[in-house]
This record gives structure tokens, sequence and C-alpha cells, in this order.
């Protein structure tokens, strides 16, 4: 009992483990839906929901490849969440992001650290529409940032239409309908492997990208945790009268938050396209890469030590959903995937239910 | 023959631990019907801890709660509720975007076909709310209306729901001195209709006043329980507190030095109503003087001390501190040229309830070299102050420094403040109800650290509600009354005072700004 306590009591503890349950609901609800969906395939769409990612070396490039974007975008958000802003605007800074990085690429020919400044600067400047919104006229960020994610998808298909030389067809292929291959246009621009390439058996995934974003991780932490910019961001988070009584300028700190969250949006769009293994393709739809930073900085409570566990978890079932394409639609998989990322993001809720069930029954009712 | 008495409510052996601290310690209380029974304790001694366990919010860990003499077991407050167990708490808890009526009935509402069905429902308030006098808007928002109004709706939610055991934890804390009456009166009729009363206070003329016994806790532990009849302050505050407590406050007289805040007709606007809730105030406050602001509550003095913390801006007028004009400064500006602020609300401006005590102690001055180093918080130093200001202060927690400051007594997050905005050692220190929710030890201690400050030659700005502060700390006495100064004293009778607050006697202005 005392032990049981002690445990409901560490705060980490109870996160970790309530991360752990959400995911397992997750993916049990995820095993129902299949077996409705197809009974006879589904123990194959379950295995390989689960295997896929660690059956080759190759695929296991690939869950660390798609994990870097994954990371930045929950970083994201969890970072303006904690100034008590919600990022909904992530995927739009990560458009501009990717776009800057292939216009630097491409168009200029620039190295790929400077692409990925590009990246970095794009997200940044995409990001400081619904801080300055806010900050200045009170406009709701949710509206802002929602709508900046359609004028940045339409700005980029756009420009891309109006640039030919950013096209595939400028570069020796048949199709208009992407950019250009960075194996053609300009090898330099793309993210160095590292050496990594030759571990992971000739993956064509793997780059230094996801210890990039480790990085990047670890100083978010640091920001938040360790420095008095930190602690100003998360008082305005947590309680705005008393920021401003302390004379913390809670304006200033909201354009701030939405300006770096808005870079890492947009960085991590700078790491999936400078990869060369993907092209970007003009679509009408919003990516959903940014959108899927909302459930992994959930489930990582905002922590950004934690969202690299949770990106990497993320991309891992991403990875396995794409390979059970032949025996279902790529619609089922995607509502199966969908499935499992949102109740795994059911973190916080699991959360308050663990504690319940160590404490023996009994509310956790803070008081005020 | 010896009669069995008659326990509506036998709280047995309760044991409750956090994190850190035994909250309650083996602690046996006894609610006899019909009885008004006062709970006594230092801050953090464990009597909202003990109340909540009443009412369903925590489990004890040990011990046993009997209703009627049948033990029970209350899971939740819906639990404590089918027991007729209501509870007003500290820091109220009110949905602040719905209306009066809306709160009242929140959680028992009528529905028909899955709709509210309003009606009945606003009757029976209405009923209840002259039947005890308890005025109140029914249609207002929560946000829009004065904490002692707040207040009558928590009750009027313990009416609503039939509850015939009310808990009051430290009700008169937040009210005006003539609410607090009313509140007595209230609670007189209430022990006539034959409810049972639990009434947490630190005030001992009110359980002097209307309580028939008094069980006292000290740190955690049941000291015993005394009929009020046989007993006096002195004895009730020895026992609290373990050692006699000084009422009097000793003052020695002292020149005053230089200016150091300068009010020159300064306006600010109101937020509740069209006119201006300061109306061209001006006063000056020296060096080595406590100057206090007295007034009944809502004539404008929150809007005052907003003026002068920056947390308003004016509309005409000027402010200087210390020779500098300040009147357009930033919040941080005014800080840094020697302005500490003890508010009002602790819990709206005063913590970040989130943060650490520690994190909270530093709110005003992490920023100063002291504390950071290129932006980083120097973490150690920040420790070492923080258990510094812990210790002087005798601020008690579960975890000390790491504590989040949300699980603190109302009193220790207090102390906390106080600590903080004394410490920084400020030239002009506006404290607002600086001792509410304090226990009378406490209360003891800051007030000798105000004056204190004061013998340094530091200005001290008071705002009080409480007469009796206000008397014996300040050096000098304005009266606020609809936005003006209307009195201006070196000493005053009571019931002088009185007459100026209600408006009914005025200084002429310029002899008031003297
Ligand atoms: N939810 C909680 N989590 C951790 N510690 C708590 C919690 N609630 C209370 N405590 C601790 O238990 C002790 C008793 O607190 P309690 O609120 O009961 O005091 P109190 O007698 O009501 O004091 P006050 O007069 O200041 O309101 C305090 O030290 C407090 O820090
Ligand atoms: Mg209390």
């Amino acid at each position: 009992m005392k032990d049981r306590k002690a445990l409901a009591e560490n705060q980490m503890f109870v996160a970790i483990l309530a991360s752990v349950a959400s995911i397992a609901i997750g993916l049990i609800f995820g095993s129902i839906l299949l077996l409705i969906l197809n009974p006879s395939k589904a123990g194959l769409g379950i295995s390989a929901i689960l295997t896929t990612g660690f059956s080759s070396l190759d695929q296991f490039g690939k869950v660390l490849y798609q994990s870097a974007p994954l990371m930045l975008c929950g970083l994201s958000v969890g970072f303006a969440f904690k100034t008590g802003m919600f990022n909904i605007g992530a995927t739009g800074q990560y458009t501009i992001g990717a776009f800057c990085a292939l216009v630097g690429a491409i168009a200029f020919q620039l190295p790929w650290w400077m692409c990925l400044l590009l990246s970095f600067v794009g997200g940044a400047v995409w990001g400081v529409f619904p801080g300055l919104f806010k900050a200045l006229f009170n406009v709701n960020e949710v509206i802002t940032s929602i709508m900046f994610n359609w004028i940045g998808m339409y700005l980029v298909n756009l420009l891309l239409a109006n640039m030919p030389i950013m096209l595939a067809s400028a570069w020796g292929a048949s199709n208009s309908d992407r950019t250009a291959n960075l194996a053609q246009a300009n090898p330099g621009a793309m993210i160095p492997k590292g050496g990594l390439d030759r571990l992971f058996g000739d993956s064509s995934w793997i780059n230094i990208s996801v210890f990039i974003a480790i990085i990047v991780a670890v100083i978010c932490w640091f920001i938040l945790e360790k420095t008095t910019f930190g602690y100003e961001l998360k008082a305005c988070g947590y309680n705005k009268d008393s920021a401003r009584y302390a004379g913390i300028n809670a304006n200033r700190n909201i354009i701030s938050s939405m300006i770096i969250a808005g870079a890492l949006s947009g960085l991590g769009g700078g790491l999936y396209y400078l990869a060369g293994t993907i092209q970007y393709v003009l679509e009408k739809k919003t990516l959903a890469m940014g959108f899927n930073g909302i459930p992994v900085a959930l489930l990582a409570n905002s922590n950004p030590i934690g969202t690299i566990f949770s990106s990497l978890f993320i991309s891992y079932i991403q990875v396995g959903g794409s390979a059970m394409q032949p025996n279902f639609s790529s619609e089922s998989t995607d509502i199966i995937i969908a499935v499992i990322i949102y109740l795994a993001a059911f973190a916080l809720l699991i959360r308050g239910f663990i504690t319940k069930l160590l404490k023996g029954g009994q509310k956790e009712e803070v008081k005020e | 023959m010896k009669v069995a008495e008659d326990y509506v409510i036998e709280m047995l052996h309760i044991t409750k631990e956090f994190p850190g601290i035994k909250a309650n310690d083996d602690i046996t209380l006894q609610l006899k019907r019909g009885e008004i029974h006062a709970l006594l304790g230092e801050n953090g001694a464990g009597k909202s801890t003990l109340m909540s366990v009443l009412f369903g919010l925590y489990q004890a860990d040990q011990g046993i709660i009997k209703k009627d003499g049948k033990e029970v077991k209350i899971k939740d407050p819906n639990d404590a509720n089918r027991l007729g167990i209501g509870m007003v708490h500290q820091h109220f808890k009110l949905v602040e975007c719905f209306t009066v009526l809306d709160n009242i009935i929140l959680g028992v509402e009528d529905t028909k076909h899955g709709f509210l069905q309003k009606e009945a429902a606003s009757k029976k308030v209405m009923q209840l709310s002259e039947k005890y006098g308890l005025k109140v808007e029914p249609d207002s928002f929560v946000s829009d209306i004065s904490v002692g109004m707040q207040q009558r709706v928590e009750i009027l939610k313990m009416l609503y729901r039939d509850n015939e055991i009310l808990i009051f934890d430290e009700p008169t804390a937040v009210l005006t001195p003539q609410e607090i009456t009313e509140l007595m009166e209230i609670m007189r009729g209430f022990k006539k209709e034959g409810k049972s009363i639990l009434f947490i206070t630190h005030k001992l003329s009110e359980i002097m006043a209307v309580a028939d016994r008094c069980s006292v806790l000290r740190k955690g532990k049941y000291m015993g329980t005394v009929n009020i009849a046989d007993t006096t302050r002195e004895e009730l505050s020895r026992m609290m507190v373990g050692r006699e407590v000084e009422f009097d406050i000793k003052k020695k007289s002292q020149e005053v030095g230089d200016v150091i805040l300068s009010v020159k007709d300064m306006v600010v606007a109101s937020k509740a109503h069209n006119n201006n809730a300061v109306k061209g105030v001006s006063f000056e406050v020296h060096a080595g003087e406590i100057v206090c602001i007295a007034g009944i509550e809502g004539n404008g003095q929150t809007e005052l001390v907003q003026g002068i913390t920056g947390l308003e801006p004016l509309k005409s007028g000027s402010i200087e501190l210390c020779g500098k004009d300040i009147t357009n400064a930033s919040i941080r500006e005014r800080s840094k040229a020697g302005m500490s602020h003890i508010p009002e609300d602790r819990h709206k401006h005063g913590l970040v309830l989130d943060y650490t005590l520690e994190q909270n102690l530093v709110l005003q001055r992490y920023w100063e070299p002291r504390f950071q180093n290129h932006g980083v918080i120097k973490s150690m130093e920040v420790r070492n102050y923080a258990e510094m200001l812990i210790e002087k202060y005798d601020v008690r927690s579960g975890q000390g420094p790491v504590t989040t400051a949300r699980s603190m007594s109302g009193g220790n997050q207090q102390k906390a403040i106080i600590a903080r905005e004394i410490d920084k050692d400020p030239q002009l220190l506006v404290a607002v109800q600086p001792t509410r929710g304090l226990d009378v030890g406490a209360i003891e201690y800051i007030h000798s650290q105000l004056i204190a400050e004061r013998d340094k030659g530091r200005a001290v700005l008071l705002i009080s509600l409480e007469l009796d502060e206000v008397r014996s700390l300040s050096d000098r006495i304005l009266v606020i009354y609809e936005g003006e100064i209307v009195g201006d004293f070196d000493s005053v009778a009571m019931e002088e005072l009185g007459l100026y607050m209600a408006g009914a006697k005025r200084k002429d202005k310029k002899e008031a700004a003297s």
C-alpha cells in the first residue's frame, strides 16, 4: 500500500506508465478494427503494424527517418502549448519550411545546412503571424493558424507552379506535379548520411536527420527548464495574470514562442524533403505531418524529451501501416493508424485513472 | 443519569498523509447536533484537509467517519451530499462563466426530456435567498459579482441541496467587517433551525462570538476541544500556537523622512461601471511611515492599487517613486525602481500555482544577476535563497522548495508571497490585506516585519479592511470613499473613522491632501 502510494506520487513514473498504457489501448482498438474490416487478413495486418519497423534494417532506417520531422512538429506543438498557445498551424509552418529548403536547394543550389537554415527561418516567419494577431488584437491563435495552413499550402503550390526550375520536368524527368529529385538537381543539398547507410544495410532512408532532431529536442528541454526565457514562457502559460504581475511581458512571450514553434515545424519540413528520397507533390490538401505533431506532443505531455520517444513510436506505427497496403485499402490503413495514434494521445486521461488506481480508488482532487 | 451525547458527525482517529507531511495525525472531531463548532489551528495545521476528508474530496488513510452513530463511507462529494453534508471552500469553486442560478443548480439540475427545467429551481433559490437574507442576483455571471456575493452563492448551493451539516472553511477571510456580521447572523439562524455547523476561522473574536465549542489542531495533531463559554481568547491562542501571542503591537514613534511615493490627481477607470473608480486622488507616503488606506470594500481601493502598481493604466494624473516619474513605467520598471506589491488576490496575481514554491519565491527576481547568468537560471542559488526564506518566514509545506504552490495551505501561500515581497528590500511596499487568512502567530510576525520595514526607513502603503489592523499599524490613515480621499488623520477615534468611511463626514479636500 505504502509503495503503491509512493509510486502514485512519482509524477514521472505515472506519466510514462500512462503513455505505455494508452499505446496498448490504441493497439487493441486498432486490432479490433482490423478484425471488422477484413477478418481473414487481420492477423497479417496486426503483425505488419507491430513488426515491420524492426523487420529489416531498411525499414528501421525508415522509422528513424520519418521520426525526425514528426519529432520537430511535436516539439513545435509542445513548445507553444507550454506558453498556453495551441499551435494547430504546424502543418502550414512545415509546408513553408519545406518550400524554403527546396528553393534553396534547387533554385539557388545551396548546401544542405544552408537549406535547413532557410527552412528554420521560413517556418518562423509563418509562426509569427498567429502570434502577432494574438498579441496585438487578441485573435484566437487556432483560427489564425488554420487560415495560415491553407494560405501556406496554396501559396507554395502557386509559387512552385510559377517556378519551372523547381519542378522535376526541368531536370530530365517527365512529371511536373512535383519538385525535382535532389539527386539530379543538387546532391550537395541532401542531408548527409554520415556513414549510417552502411550501418543500415544500404537503407535509402537513413541520414543524420534523426540526430539533428534529437539535439533540437534537448535544446528545447534546456530552454524550457533551465533558462529565464523558459521560466517566463511557462509562467505565461500557467497563469497570464500572475506573469503580468511579475513584470513579464506576455505579448512578447506569445510572439517569441510562436516564432520558435514555427521555426521547429519549418525545420521539420526541411529535414523531411532534403533527404532526397521524397519529392514535394503539389496537392490540394494540407500535409498530415504537421497535424501528427499534435498526438506526438500529447503523448509526450509536451515534454521535449518525451517527444523523442513518442515520435519514434508514431513513426514506427506509420511504417508498419504502409506495409499493410496490399491486404487493406490505403483508406482503411489510414483509419487504423489514426485510431491507434489518437487513442495513444489519451495519455492525459489515462494518467488520472492510473493515479486513482494506484491510490486505491482515491480521488485525485488537487486543491486550489 | 448520563445521557449519551447526540453527535451528528464523528470523525474518529483520522490520519491523512501527503508527500512529506502528515496533514492529519489521529484526529478525532465530534460535532453535536445543532451546534456551531469552530476549528482552530495554525496555517497548515490540517483544517482544510480534515474538512475535505469529511466532504469526500480526500480519503483518510486511517480512521472512520460516523453519521448519527453509524459508520459511513464518503468516497466523493456526491456521497457527502447524500448524507446532507455541504461545504463552502476556502477558495471558492464556482464556474466563472456561468450565472449564479446555474452555479447553484449545477449537478442537481431538474431535466425534462433532457432539457433543463429552471423555473422551479429559480423559485426555490429565491425563496431560500429571502428566508435567510442571502441577497444574490440569480442572472448575473459569477465573474461579475463581488466576493461577498460569491460566498452567498456557495451558501445557497448548500441550502439548495438541503444540507444539514454545513462546513465553512475560512468564510470570513475575504469578507468586509459588515459582511462578517451578517454572516454570523445567518449562521445563528441556521443553528436555530437545527443545522450543525463546522466553522474554520483564524479570528478568535468570531469564535468567541458565535461558536459553542472549539476544537484545536496543531501541526496535524488534535489538541483538544473546549467549551467557548469556559475559555478566553488567550487560552485558545495558547492551545493553538503553544505560546503566548502578543495582540498589542509595540511601535516606537519616529520622524518621517523624504517623500517616497507621491500621487497627484490620479484618475483610474472602473471596470464595473462607466464612472471612474478613482477620482483625482493625491497623497504622499514618506520614508519611515506606514500609511493606511481605510474604506469600505469597493470604494476604489483595488483600482487605486492597480494604478500605483501598474496593473491598470491611469486616465490622468501622475505618480512619482523616489523622485522619479513612473506614471507610464512598466510593472518591471516599477519593481526595479523599488516597489513591492502584496496583491489582493493571491491566486490570480500572487502565485503561479503550478510552479514550485522555490520558483514562486523568485517570481519577482529571477532576472537578477544573482539568480541567472546569461539567461541560464542558477538553480543552486534559487534553492538556497528559497530555503532561507522558508526558514525565516516559517512557510510550511510538504516538500519544502519543490512543493507545488497549489498543494500548499492557503495561509502558507500567503506567507510565501509576503516573504518574497518584503525580502526584495523595497523602497515602497504596497500591501493589500497582507494578513488575510493568516493565523494569529503569523499575523504577529508579519506585523512586526511591516514595522521593521518602517523602522528601517522604508515606506509602507497598507490597504486593509480590518479596522484593528489599520489602527494598530498605521502612522497615518487616509479614508477613501467613492474614489476620493475624504479624510487624512494621524490618529482618530474608531467611531469617527466609521463615519468618514460611510461618507457621512469629510474633511475639506485641500486640508486632506496636505
Ligand atoms: N493536495 C495536497 N497535496 C500535498 N500536500 C497537501 C495537499 N493539501 C494539503 N497539503 C499539505 O497538508 C498540510 C495541511 O494543509 P491544510 O490545507 O489542511 O492546512 P490548513 O489548516 O487549512 O491551513 P490554512 O489555515 O493555511 O488554510 C499543509 O502542509 C499542506 O502543504
Ligand atoms: Mg485551509
